[in-house]
């Protein structure tokens, strides 16, 4: 069964792929769908029986892998709680994006290439998520970065789609080559990148405090001589370089907004609900080695802080739908590395269980708004959808009260979000470390400004006077039930997730469900402690969440002339969201720019000038050259060619007379 | 006396018959109707060539005769046997061409087999007076060819150049013979090794070898003694370029290694040198100098001047593998260039013939067949494998190793890289240039002539065992 979860999707990538052609697009799309279901099914099956049930964790061995030295691994599936929640989390998504695209890419005349990908994607975030290394992890890490790349840039056609798609590519090199260089240091620490013998030794690893400095070298990085605790610390860090590429954490984000090129199934799939949570499940995976540095946790928790607050900033501004709920993601993707760096592991997953229906949700319902407005995005063209296409609409309203929390504190009335984020943020406010009074203030400032940005949203959207031409106006309708019923699966999603599960991922049935796949220390008592906030605290995120809704209310219902007021009195500031903190400037002119001279530096006059002149062209230059020379010497006078002969016999016989040669 | 004449003629048979049909054919042309000479003519010569090619296989005979002037050995017949294809193909190749240019005149043929003569002469010369007559027979024969169309400036400027340059030519080679007299005593090669043998390294005597070496690299267009062939290869008419191309290169050459294995052996290391010159001088000015040519037939003639560098580079060798090479590359060169000429003739629009280069332009579109049969020339010549080419630069370049000359090798191979730059870029012209017009049909001759040509360097690979014997059997005659 749990081999079928994992094959299916690599069965349909392979029958789309290599014979999307020959089978028509059609059946491409039924094949891959069809696969993705029953690997859904079977996945929720899954579930049951070994988060829900009481089967313990254990591992379905495929085959043997790698075996050189003292590195020996084996393709295998880890079959424990948390494999189990991203099972459902990634099949179910999947699943319902497939049967999404087949009614979204209708008109598009690659379907097969498209339903391909998706299935590869699929496949290698499955093989990420049921690793049992980190080799295999590493695999299934780059394989959901290629896939990416190619959805990112599936219409090839379009410069920015291609730019978008490369953009994403290198960006994520950066933080694969910090998660290289870490699963290099967790080898030399513990010899071994079995996810078994890192746990057991882990433990073992750092010396007990009071205990004497041991002075014994464990890393050399940099040139610094690390001891054990340091070197551990280094190690967690460089994961966390892999991490926050993937995921798209502050400074390495800037590709994700670039990423909504892609068509919008694509966004809810990887760059909403899935490959963009690779970061934040393999610190959960790895969170055995993570509990034990509190440095790198705290500073896992003021990235994720930070990251919350400036995309809900930079969400406050942008006109691209797509964009919006992009920066929505990056900020999400935030709270969950806040609940992670506060060691609140249950809380991050929680939140990246429940933010996958909703998200998800909210790109397929704005794919749907796209789908319907002739393939426009700006929302400065759209307003008064909402009597024209009002399940779309609805299905938004959903996902928007799930994404900002709505619901009735201290009761068990409310949505997912309600439930996952308010966790994390009464968590942020119970836990120890010397980011988290921090990251407690900036998250709750990220909550007003993701419901004021939400709403925005919808009253731009559907709210008000149309804005787009009679023509497109004329021409909106609403989706098809291919497209609809995912919608509703993800809705029912987005408001019962929450209630129904919170008890597990955090309340009284978390070791029941867990089953130690997540670890903690006993001395973090984070679990217990965010029961224990004080009531405002406990009340913020509702606060927060009132605050935006009314401001984005006055805004744009009330008095639609107000943004524009305040964006004229404070230009710099909006300037300065809007262009989303000039990052994407800041590293043109970093890297981008010196890199792009330095290449040209090296294609002009490297291989040019000095390849090319001394090499190829040089020689065949000089050929044409000799030539010419040789030409010129035969100038057709019989005296000419007479001398020619002369010179040369007294040539060869002054060189026999000088040079003797016996 | 008149057994030892008789005896000395009955082992120049195929000389005697040359001659006697030389003259029997300038009868009959004489005394035939204007009209038919030259057809009957030519066809006669070509049976004549073909009667002295087919005495020399089923009846020649090893041997010396008139008192050791003249030999008759494997070598030697190896060589006459590739002059007289080639005259006999070029002869044959003629008869189009003479029709159409107001060319058919009965002393071409005759003149050819005089020439043939003079070349067989020349092979089978064991003697340094021996070997001047046949040179001289053979070149005064060419002068007049290469003249021989009389209304051309082009064609009687070629003659006079190449006569004026032949006659400095010829007095080198009498001056370097008389130098070689005068420091040993004697004409005859074998005396001239025996002399020479043990004793001091005179420096008149190096001289003399010099002057006569100069000669012969005259005679096949080495450097720096080439400058004549670019000039008398475009001026002369396409049949006699061809032909001076094929049959007088076979002979010198022959000669050219005779007189260095026979004579001069005793002082290899001398004439080592200077054939390593020339042949290095010729490789590499061949190579370069072709790439800027417009004209196809003084295309060809770098392309001989390169070609008999890579010969020569055989003989440098100084041994039996060498030797082997040369006669080899000989053989392959005279298949190849008989095809490409060919090629040439068959450049006829309705105006008239056409030499430029890119006159072949869309040669594959227009005629497929002839454009095959010019890229297989062009592969080959360029030295690719599998065709004939290669494996005659194969086996010079393996002598020249095997003899421990790894410098020319390398030069050598180096040269080769450059030429297959013209060779490859007429092929681009053929077969990826828009057509410029079309040529009319090729003759049937030609046809003939370019099928067998190509099949042999195609094939070479299947029917190069037999025919290296027969070179190891020749190049053993001097060992």
């Amino acid at each position: 069964m749990y081999q079928a979860i994992v094959f299916l999707p690599l069965l349909g990538f392979l029958i789309a792929g290599l014979f999307g052609r020959s089978i028509g697009a059609k059946a491409s799309e039924y094949v891959t769908s069809g696969f993705l279901v029953v690997a859904a099914v079977l996945s929720w099956i899954a579930f049951f029986t070994v988060a829900l049930g009481q089967t313990k964790a254990f591992t379905v061995p495929v085959l043997r892998f790698i075996q050189v030295g003292g590195i020996d691994v084996f393709w295998a599936l880890r079959i424990d709680t948390l494999t189990a929640v991203m099972l459902i989390v990634v099949n179910t998504v999947s699943a319902l994006v497939h049967i999404y695209s087949i009614g979204y890419m209708h008109h598009d005349p690659h379907r097969p290439r498209f339903f391909a990908y998706l299935s590869l994607f699929t496949f290698a975030m499955l093989m990420l998520v049921t690793s049992d290394n980190l080799i295999q992890m590493f695999f299934g890490w780059e394989g959901v970065g290629l896939a990416s790349y190619l959805l990112i840039g599936f219409w090839y056609k379009k410069p920015s789609a291609s730019a978008a798609a490369m953009k994403a590519f290198i960006v994520n090199r950066v933080g694969d080559f910090g998660f290289a260089l870490g699963i290099f240091g967790v080898f030399v620490l513990f010899g071994s990148v079995n996810f078994d013998t890192i746990f057991a030794n882990v433990a073992t690893f750092i010396p007990a405090e009071g205990a004497a400095p041991q002075g014994q070298v464990a890393l050399t990085f940099l040139g610094y001589a690390l001891n054990n605790q340091a070197a551990l610390t280094v190690v967690c860090l460089l994961l966390f370089m892999g991490a926050m590429g993937k995921s798209a954490q502050i400074p390495l984000h800037t590709w994700l907004p670039d990423a909504m090129e892609g068509p919008t199934p694509v966004s809810a799939l990887i760059h909403a609900a899935t490959m963009v949570t690779a970061g934040v499940f393999m610190l959960a995976r790895l969170s055995p080695i993570f509990e034990h540095s509190a440095t790198a946790l705290t500073f896992v928790t003021f990235i994720g802080a930070t990251t919350a607050i400036f995309a809900a900033t930079v969400g406050l501004v942008q006109n691209d739908i797509k964009r919006v709920i992009a920066y929505s993601t990056c900020s999400q993707l935030g709270y969950m590395f806040v609940a992670l760096g506060t060691g609140f592991y249950g809380a991050a997953v929680f939140h990246l269980f429940t933010h996958a229906f909703f998200k998800a949700l909210l790109f397929l319902g704005s794919g749907s708004v796209i789908h319907a407005v002739s393939d426009e995005q700006d929302m400065r063209k759209m307003g008064g959808l909402r009597k024209l296409i009002p399940t779309t609409y609805w299905m938004m309203v959903i996902g928007t009260i799930a994404l900002t929390g709505v619901g009735i504190p201290t009761t068990i009335l409310g949505t997912a979000g309600f439930f996952s984020k308010d966790a994390i943020i009464e968590g942020s406010f119970a836990a120890h470390n010397a980011a988290s009074g921090y990251a407690f203030i900036m998250l709750v400032l990220a909550a007003v400004f993701t419901s004021f940005y939400s709403w925005r949203l919808i009253f731009m959207t559907f709210h008000g006077k149309p804005r787009a031409s009679a023509d497109v106006m004329h021409h909106v309708h609403e989706s098809p039930p291919v497209m609809l019923v995912p919608l509703y699966i993800l809705a029912v999603g987005a408001l019962f997730a929450g209630v129904l599960f919170h008890e597990y991922f955090v309340g009284h049935d978390y070791n029941e469900f867990w089953k130690g796949a997540l670890f903690t220390l006993p001395e973090n008592e984070i679990l217990e402690h965010f029961h224990h906030v004080p009531l405002l605290v406990k009340l913020s995120p509702f606060i927060a969440m009132i605050v935006g809704f009314l401001l984005a209310y006055q805004f744009y219902i009330r008095s639609p002339e107000t943004p524009k007021r305040l964006a004229a009195q404070h230009h710099g500031l909006y300037q300065f969201l809007l262009n989303k903190w000039y990052f994407d400037e800041l590293y043109n002119f970093l890297f981008v720019r010196p890199a792009m001279r330095l290449g040209r530096f090296l294609w002009r006059q490297g291989d040019g000038r000095v390849i090319d002149g001394m090499g190829p062209d040089g020689i065949a230059a000089r050929v044409v050259d000799v030539t010419r020379g040789v030409v010129r010497l035969q100038t057709g006078y019989l005296y000419h060619y007479a001398f020619v002969m002369l010179i040369g016999i007294a040539a060869l016989v002054t060189w026999m007379m000088l040079g003797n040669s016996f | 006396m008149t057994t030892a004449l008789s005896t000395s003629l009955s082992l120049l048979g195929p000389e005697l018959i040359l001659a006697v049909g030389a003259v029997a054919l300038l009868m009959i042309g004489v005394f035939s109707a204007e009209q038919r000479a030259n057809r009957l003519v030519t066809g006669l010569s070509v049976a004549v060539l073909v009667a002295a090619l087919l005495w020399m296989w089923f009846y020649g005979r090893d041997g010396y005769a008139f008192g050791g002037a003249i030999i008759q050995d494997a070598f030697g017949r190896f060589m006459k046997s590739l002059a007289l294809i080639g005259s006999a193909v070029t002869l044959f190749m003629s008869v189009g061409f003479a029709k159409s240019e107001r060319f058919d005149k009965f002393e071409f043929p005759v003149l050819i087999v005089l020439c043939t003569l003079g070349m067989m002469l020349m092979i089978t010369a064991n003697d340094m007076l021996g070997l001047y007559l046949g040179l001289e027979l053979q070149s005064l024969a060419i002068y007049v060819l290469a003249a021989f169309n009389r209304d051309s400036l082009r064609s009687t400027e070629a003659g006079l150049k190449y006569f004026v340059l032949g006659a400095l030519s010829s007095g080198m080679l009498l001056y370097g013979i008389s130098l070689v007299y005068g420091y040993t005593g004697h004409t005859g090669f074998q005396e001239i090794a025996l002399a020479l043998n043990g004793s001091e390294r005179q420096l008149g005597l190096v001289f003399g070898l010099v002057f006569v070496l100069a000669g012969l690299a005259f005679k096949i267009s080495a450097v720096p003694f080439h400058m004549w062939t670019p000039d008398v290869y475009e001026g002369a008419p396409t049949p006699i370029t061809a032909f001076m191309a094929a049959a007088p290169k076979m002979a010198a050459m022959a000669l050219t290694v005779r007189v260095t294995m026979e004579a001069f052996a005793p002082i290899a290391p001398d004439w080592q040198q200077i054939i390593v010159f020339i042949s290095i001088a010729s490789m590499l000015l061949g190579s370069f100098a072709a790439i800027g040519q417009r004209n196809i037939k003084r295309l060809m003639a770098y392309s001989s001047i390169g070609h008999m560098g890579f010969a020569l580079v055989g003989l440098a060798a100084n041994s039996e593998t060498g030797v082997r090479g040369v006669v080899l590359y000989m053989a392959i060169y005279l298949a190849m260039t008989l095809g490409t000429f060919a090629v040439i003739l068959a450049m006829r629009r309705k105006e008239g013939n056409v030499e430029n280069i890119d006159d072949l332009a869309g040669l594959s579109t227009t005629h497929p067949l002839m454009a095959l049969v010019l890229t297989i020339m062009m592969f080959s010549l360029a030295g690719i494998p599998p065709l004939a080419g290669f494996w005659a630069k194969w086996y010079v370049f393996l002598a020249a190793i095997n003899s421990g000359l790894y410098a020319l090798s390398v030069i050598g191979v180096l040269a080769s890289v450059v030429g297959a730059f013209y060779y490859l870029r007429l092929i681009k012209i053929m077969w990826f240039d828009e057509p410029v017009g079309s040529f009319v049909p090729v003759a049937g001759e030609l046809r003939v002539v370019l099928a067998v040509s190509a099949a042999f360097t195609l094939l070479y690979v299947l029917i190069g065992g037999p025919l290296g014997n027969m070179a190891e059997a020749a190049a053993m005659s001097f060992f």
